[in-house]
């Protein structure tokens, strides 16, 4: 029988079984940030157990709130730094280096096809782009995973992901991962992994297959995985252009984390998204979506572009077609966040920060700050936000406030347009 | 072993996540103690308030599908830990929670939506003992019931091992 890709990532990483339904995994990538890790840093130092399993496994970031802003972050921001350093951990990235972990990581190259990733971060499911296997933990699993660089998971059931047909012109992977969510609910995958295939992932940018794989927590999965592919490999090059005599090569290489023809999986579904127009959230749950053409006219007080669903450079670029010459409506306050130095500078390049702050945004530093209410664009009770994140939860962006999830395009269309609307009649 | 049971509250409502039961601008606490104050006060649930005796009272939780959803942040066990309240029953848990729950040596038990629904016309004062050994739920409320519940096996040694690091280290 044939296996799925994260069977085949389970197989080579097995260590044990330490019941009938549960695997422990060796763990190739152990990802920290400075929200969940102190915890575990310190109750390390307290059991006297202050070690790390293989220095090169750990990467290490301050994002959630950077600069720091009040005694408490700055105290969790040293801690991670401390320990980082009494560690000698190389991929460690502090203020100048920093940015949103999930859009940082792969842009280093840390990720690769046939890997097993943990984070003490629900969204780490985004990495499953690069055919790897990466899930979410909480600070209990980290500080094992630190400590003795395995992780125990439930044996994987694969849901099929079949996504046929063609994008329209102002639709994308965002809109794509709504629809799904919408469907599937946000209990409709759970426990479960959810292998995006099909034509439209095949013609999908990395940045947009990071895009479907950082929602599909949304719909309670463990993990989004792609196989990889050239897309893969030729966004990786730069990293492993000493592995492999040509991109060509590489490929070939990653056809052993393809899913066999006769793969078992637990369910599919398939959607066909030719007819799809842009999805928005309304409500308190991330399945709670509508087509954006019955929300027009949803008064907003704040637009907010970035985190690691949707501040990267490929999003950047959409929302510029909109903002390009045109200036955000009156009594709305635009923020973007790009989400890493690089996806800044290049921003910076190509003209594309101009563009937002001649319409009337406020730039700031890459930060994960606002999506989660922690800093840089909280709401204050009954406040609206369009904002291109990932959780529209109560409370969410600020206690009392209201979040409709959107993708870039439709968040720079409602900027400009003074209320939610149809993005597709701004391009 | 640490023993479970106790007063039940009662949260009639499926997909509470993470948030609600403890908001991100209180994860800047290094402290589990520190977040005692903080439980559940997002939650959106008719008639629930987040400082009320019921609540203060509570070791245990009964709730409907997929409990702790979103976020992957421990503070929402460890929120209920330094409240005392170490089992919660429910018809499904997301799964990050349910392993922080074990992880912590603490109960996360799932059980049929009839069962579920059996606990709830018990009433606003019942109280519940688990018996970890026989695999029993024994509520007592207008009427006094007693059932079984499933455990994992590897989630039953994590919890006697008092959490996944105490097992982990002994193991690997």
């Amino acid at each position: 029988m044939g296996k799925t890709i994260t069977e085949k990532i389970f197989a080579s990483h097995h260590r044990d079984d330490p019941s009938e339904n549960t695997v422990v995994l060796d763990i190739d990538v152990i990802m920290c940030h400075e929200i969940t890790t102190p915890i575990a840093i310190n109750d390390l130092v307290e059991r006297g157990m202050d070690r790390v399993c293989d220095v090169n496994k750990i990467k290490a970031v301050i994002d959630h709130v950077t600069p720091s802003k009040d005694s408490k972050t700055a105290t969790q921001a040293k801690i991670l730094r401390d320990w980082a350093r009494r560690h000698n951990i190389q991929d460690f990235f502090d203020i100048g280096a920093n940015g949103v972990c999930h859009a940082l990581f792969p842009e280093k190259g840390f990720i690769r096809p046939g890997y097993t990733v943990i984070m003490g971060d629900s969204h780490t499911c985004t990495h499953g782009a690069f055919g790897a296997f990466a899930a979410g933990v909480g600070t209990t699993d980290l500080e094992v995973g630190i400590l003795k660089g395995v992780c125990s998971f439930r044996k994987p059931q694969t849901m099929k992901v079949l996504i046929n047909g063609e994008l329209a012109d102002g639709v994308y992977a965002k809109d794509v991962i709504l629809k799904i969510i919408r469907e599937l609910t946000v209990n409709g995958a759970t426990d479960k992994i959810m292998e995006f295939c099909g034509p439209v992932v095949d013609d999908m940018s990395m940045e947009s297959r990071m895009t479907l794989c950082n929602m599909a927590i949304e719909a309670g999965a463990t993990c989004g995985v792609c196989a990889p592919d050239k897309t893969t490999a030729e966004y990786l090059w730069p990293f492993i252009q000493n592995d492999y005599a040509s991109v060509d090569d590489a490929v070939v290489d990653f056809e052993k984390w393809q899913s066999d023809e006769d793969a078992r999986y637990a369910s599919e579904i398939t959607i066909d998204v030719s007819r799809l127009v842009p999805q928005i959230t309304y409500g308190f749950k991330p399945d709670e979506v509508k087509d954006v053409t019955e929300m027009e006219g949803v008064k907003v007080d704040q637009v907010y572009i970035g985190s690691c669903t949707n501040g990267r450079i490929e999003d950047l670029r959409e929302a510029g077609r909109v903002l390009k010459g045109r200036k955000i409506a009156d009594g709305i306050r635009g923020i973007l966040s790009p989400a890493t130095p690089k996806i800044y500078n290049q921003a910076l390049a190509e003209g594309l920060i101009q563009i937002f702050m001649e319409a009337g945004f406020c730039v700031t530093n890459p930060t994960c700050g606002a999506c989660l209410g922690m800093s840089n664009g909280v709401l204050a009770a009954g406040e609206v936000c369009a904002s291109t994140t990932n959780r529209n939860f109560n409370g969410r962006m600020g206690k009392g406030g209201m979040v409709h999830l959107m993708s870039p395009l439709s968040a720079a269309a409602t900027a400009v347009h003074g209320s939610i609307t149809d993005p597709r009649q701004y391009i | 072993m640490k023993q479970f049971g106790g007063s039940v509250l009662f949260l009639d409502r499926n997909d509470i996540n993470t948030d609600e039961i403890i908001p991100a601008k209180y994860l800047t606490e290094n402290s589990k103690l520190a977040l005692k104050p903080f439980i559940l006060e997002d939650l959106k649930l008719e008639g629930f308030d987040s400082a009320s005796e019921k609540l203060a009272d509570a070791s245990v939780i009964v709730t409907r599908a997929n409990f702790g959803c979103g976020s992957s942040r421990e503070h929402a066990v460890w929120v209920f830990e330094v409240n005392e309240i170490n089992v919660v029953i429910a018809e499904s848990f997301a799964r990050i929670f349910r392993q922080n729950m074990f992880n912590c040596g603490m109960l996360a038990i799932e059980l049929a939506k009839e069962k579920i629904d059996e606990l709830f016309s018990l009433g606003d004062s019942t109280t519940l003992t688990i018996d970890l050994d026989a695999q029993t739920i024994t509520a007592i409320g207008c009427e006094e019931i007693t059932f079984p519940f499933t455990l994992n096996s590897f989630d039953r040694d994590l919890v006697q091992a008092g959490g996944w690091l105490a097992f982990a280290d002994k193991t690997y």
